[in-house]
């Protein structure tokens, strides 16, 4: 009943590959020098405001207010745990200001540690498949190619769909992500029905027996409420080939995004079941508190951090170093 | 954009309106609702505080504690800082340098550079006739070269070619060399997506800056970012003369506190907001809508909302009607507006909602007291529906009855007859519209007070 989507490929000229940047040259890791980063600026102020006091101040409880409210943990959050942290002081279960730092980790370790959940792809399916959502520059298709990359070093064959078909060059883009692992990319021109192509990638990708199969999709922003039905169609769509597909249905959110992040959990969630999450840019100063909120309204489990431009830069999501990246102890 | 944070200022300075006297508490649990109010809109951290202690200072000054309405004085002072940091007017592009005016745009990975480079290229080419060039540097990111490519045969301006052997600045003079022999009359250059930490990738973009000296140099950043809004205009505006700022995906519901913390922060005017993905999605930003927006306006939405949840509909449009007609305004039309506006919660919180009319001096103000609208209610209740249809029979005698049936004196039913003729001139000048356009009108009046009401 699908025929009408068959187009032939259109085939696109030559990829050109993109030369590395000056960073990639020196070998720092960027998830390392985020947590120094954190421990030099963060972690020195806290310190001595720790070390310089035999009892708990107003500055030290200012300063970690200050530290949670511009890592984005937002208000609500942030002044519930400081909330907290008074009652503890003042029924004397906190005494020491060097409890006071392993006290506000701890808070933030309940909210978001349910969500540590790795992404297990399951071998059950062939092809596992993973459709990648988000707004507009998120990161998703740099986030396809670095899961490309990882999967392929876990032994597993990969296959790219180049779903968003209205950005410019977006089909290239996926394309030269393909090329880089050696995957392959289904796709169809740029204006081609999104779900069509998805839906043929899944076909191909099954005809050929292939373990994981990951869709891109055209950012959009979550109150455009007819992309938003154009996304739940694509979902829809999906399940008629594999009736358990997608498997995966992956969030990509910026790390630099504020209170806004949550709308964008709770009406990508609403429309089409978001199960996991991917983080993008902690490389820059961005913490990416917001994820607290969005862990503890929704929560949806925390697969992946982005920390770079490069295929590599994709680490699992970790809640310790998360957190210490917000609020250094050492 | 901007709705929530308008929200809730507004409702946080409704609370102030018409309060008598303001104690050191009150002011305190103001601004630290305030604080809340723009920490939930993304303001950055460092920006909110400067901004309340500015506002305690002067809150506490003598500005607020010596004026008869400190309430008000309040608001106006959260209003002015707004406006302060906001800035006064659009700032439009600057062009006027000898062609090819070089446009450099920079700003973090996807912030929206690539796409804003080709709506400023439609724009400059249909709104400002130029002739434009566009060019990619960014070797970086895959397949960036030909995103703008493919934008650039959309909106059908000049694109250099570049490729991804070559170095950025190597690129840039090249196309700035093209640009000059084509007769461009504008070059505006894309840049590869760079974080404000990345020592290399910020130095590439200064010498992006020295190679091809551009007029303007724009800092473009995400509307929904959050406090890190601060780091990246800090680092952004210290490696670059920034000469104005873009604001992209304002198209959604974003609240926008980015805006206030950028232009804080670099000082410089947010010159366009992208308001979607397609090329012709850019507005110029009008900074002075948005302070309005986010306080005053505010109320002047509320108070049209007023207006028509409590104006009598049918009332209003059979009178808009009659002087649509050219019938007049009579003593009846008098009393079915003083009756709307009571409904309304009197006079006093109506000149409270407009902007401006909250500065007015306090002897004006008096004079629109409510107790005078349901006098001046009684009064035309005593009269007969001639007299309400004909005001000019009223004369000595007349006068003399309807003050003892209305238990007023007879300078009461003069007052009130020339309020009335007043406002009959003022109905005449509106015409049509009714009352939405009527509301609309005195709060474009900013400050002058219309005739009917002193
Ligand atoms: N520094 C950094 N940049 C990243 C990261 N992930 C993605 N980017 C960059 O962010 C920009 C946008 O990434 P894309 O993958 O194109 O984003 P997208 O969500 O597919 O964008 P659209 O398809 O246009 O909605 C690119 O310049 C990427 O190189 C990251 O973890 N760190
Ligand atoms: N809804 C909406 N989307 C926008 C707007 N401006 C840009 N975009 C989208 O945001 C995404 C990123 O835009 P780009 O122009 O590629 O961003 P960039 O800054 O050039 O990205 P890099 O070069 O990767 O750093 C694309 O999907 C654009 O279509 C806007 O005003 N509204
Ligand atoms: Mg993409
Ligand atoms: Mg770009």
């Amino acid at each position: 009943m699908f025929r009408i989507f068959r187009k032939k490929d259109k085939s696109s000229g030559e990829l050109q590959d993109v030369q590395l940047r000056p960073v990639e040259q020196s070998g720092v890791d960027p998830l390392e020098k985020r947590l120094e980063d954190s421990r030099n600026t963060i972690g020195k102020r806290l310190k001595t405001l720790v070390g310089g006091h035999s009892d708990i101040n107003e500055d030290l409880l200012d300063e970690l207010e200050t530290t949670l409210l511009t890592a984005d943990v937002g208000v609500k959050a942030s002044l519930a745990i400081m909330d907290n942290l008074r009652t503890a002081i003042d029924n004397g279960v906190i005494r020491d200001p060097q409890a006071l730092l392993p006290a506000v980790q701890a808070e933030l370790y309940e909210l978001i540690e349910p969500c540590e959940q790795f992404l297990a792809v399951e071998p059950g399916h062939k092809p596992y498949v993973i459709l990648m959502v988000g707004i507009n520059g998120a990161g998703k298709t740099t986030t396809i190619g670095k899961l490309a990359q990882r999967f392929r070093e876990e032994g597993l064959s990969v296959m790219l769909a180049a779903g968003d078909t209205f950005r410019a060059a977006a089909v290239e883009q996926l394309k030269s992500w393909g090329a880089r692992n050696d995957v392959p990319v289904i796709a169809q021109g740029t204006g081609a029905d999104s779900a069509a192509v998805i839906f043929d990638a899944i076909e191909s990708a099954k005809a050929r027996g292939t373990d994981v199969l990951i869709a891109d999709t055209a950012g959009r922003l979550h109150t455009q409420s007819n992309l938003m039905d154009e996304l739940k169609k694509i979902h829809r769509v999906m399940g008629r080939v594999d009736e358990s597909a997608p498997h995966e249905v992956m969030l990509v959110v910026d790390a630099g995004t504020g209170t806004n992040a949550l709308n964008q959990a709770r009406h990508f969630n609403e429309a089409v079941n978001i199960t996991g999450i991917t983080i993008t840019k902690l490389d820059g100063t961005a913490r990416g508190g917001m994820l607290f909120a969005i862990a503890s309204e929704l929560g949806i489990p925390i697969r992946f951090i982005g920390v770079g431009e490069a295929a590599k830069d994709l680490r699992p999501f970790d809640a310790g170093t998360f957190i210490n990246a917000i609020l250094p102890l050492d | 954009m901007f709705e929530s944070l308008s929200q809730r200022l507004t409702q946080t300075m409704q609370k102030l309106r018409g309060k008598g006297r303001l104690t050191e508490d009150s002011i305190r649990e103001t601004l630290r609702e305030v604080r809340i109010a723009l920490l939930e809109a993304d303001v950055a951290l460092p920006v909110v505080q400067s901004f309340i202690s500015q506002v305690r200072e002067r809150a506490l000054g003598q500005e607020v504690i010596s004026s008869l309405q400190p309430g008000q004085a309040l608001v106006k002072i959260v209003h002015d800082e707004l406006v302060q940091i906001m800035g006064e007017e659009n700032k439009v592009l600057d062009l006027k340098a000898n062609p090819p005016v070089v446009v450099l745009l920079a700003g973090l990975q996807g912030s929206g550079k690539t796409t804003t480079t080709a709506k400023l290229a439609k724009h400059l080419k249909e709104q400002a006739k130029q002739k434009v060039m566009v060019v990619s540097c960014d070797v970086y990111r895959p397949a960036a070269i030909d995103q703008l490519k493919t934008l650039a045969e959309q909106v059908d301006v000049l694109f250099h070619p570049s490729s991804v052997a070559d170095q950025p600045v190597t690129i840039a003079k090249q196309a700035l060399d093209a640009a000059r022999r084509q007769f461009a009359d504008v070059l505006l250059v894309d840049t590869a997506g760079r974080l404000h930490i990345d020592a290399d990738m910020m130095d590439e973009i200064r010498q992006l800056h020295t190679a091809v000296s551009p007029h303007e140099t724009l800092f473009v950043v995400d509307s929904m970012t959050g406090q890190d809004a601060a780091n990246t205009a800090q680092a952004f505006n210290e490696a670059l003369p920034l000469t104005g700022v873009i604001l992209t995906k304002t198209d959604g519901d974003a609240r926008g506190g980015a805006a206030l913390s950028v232009r804080q922060i670099t000082g410089k005017p947010i010159k366009f907001v992208g308001t979607g993905e397609k090329t012709e999605a850019l507005q110029p930003f009008h900074p002075e809508r948005v302070a309005s927006r986010i306080l005053g306006m505010g109320d002047v939405l509320s108070l049209v909302e007023d207006v028509q949840k409590h104006v009598d509909k049918s009332k209003a449009e059979k009178l808009a009607r009659k002087i649509k007609k050219g019938r007049g305004f009579d003593l009846e039309d008098f009393r079915s507006q003083l009756e709307q506006m009571q409904n309304m919660g009197g006079l006093s919180s109506l000149a409270d909602k407009m902007p401006g009319m909250g500065e007015l001096p306090e002897h004006v103000k008096n004079r629109v007291n409510d107790r005078q609208t349901v006098s001046m209610i009684a009064i035309i209740n005593s009269m007969t529906p001639q007299e309400r249809r004909f005001p000019d029979v009223i004369r000595g005698s007349r006068k003399k009855r309807i003050a003892a049936g209305s238990g007023t004196q007879i300078q009461d039913i003069n007052r009130m007859l020339k309020q009335f003729s007043q406002m009959q001139r003022m109905m005449k000048k509106f015409g049509k519209g009714g009352m939405k356009g009527m509301m609309r009108k005195m709060a474009s009046l900013k400050g002058q007070m219309p005739g009917g009401f002193s």
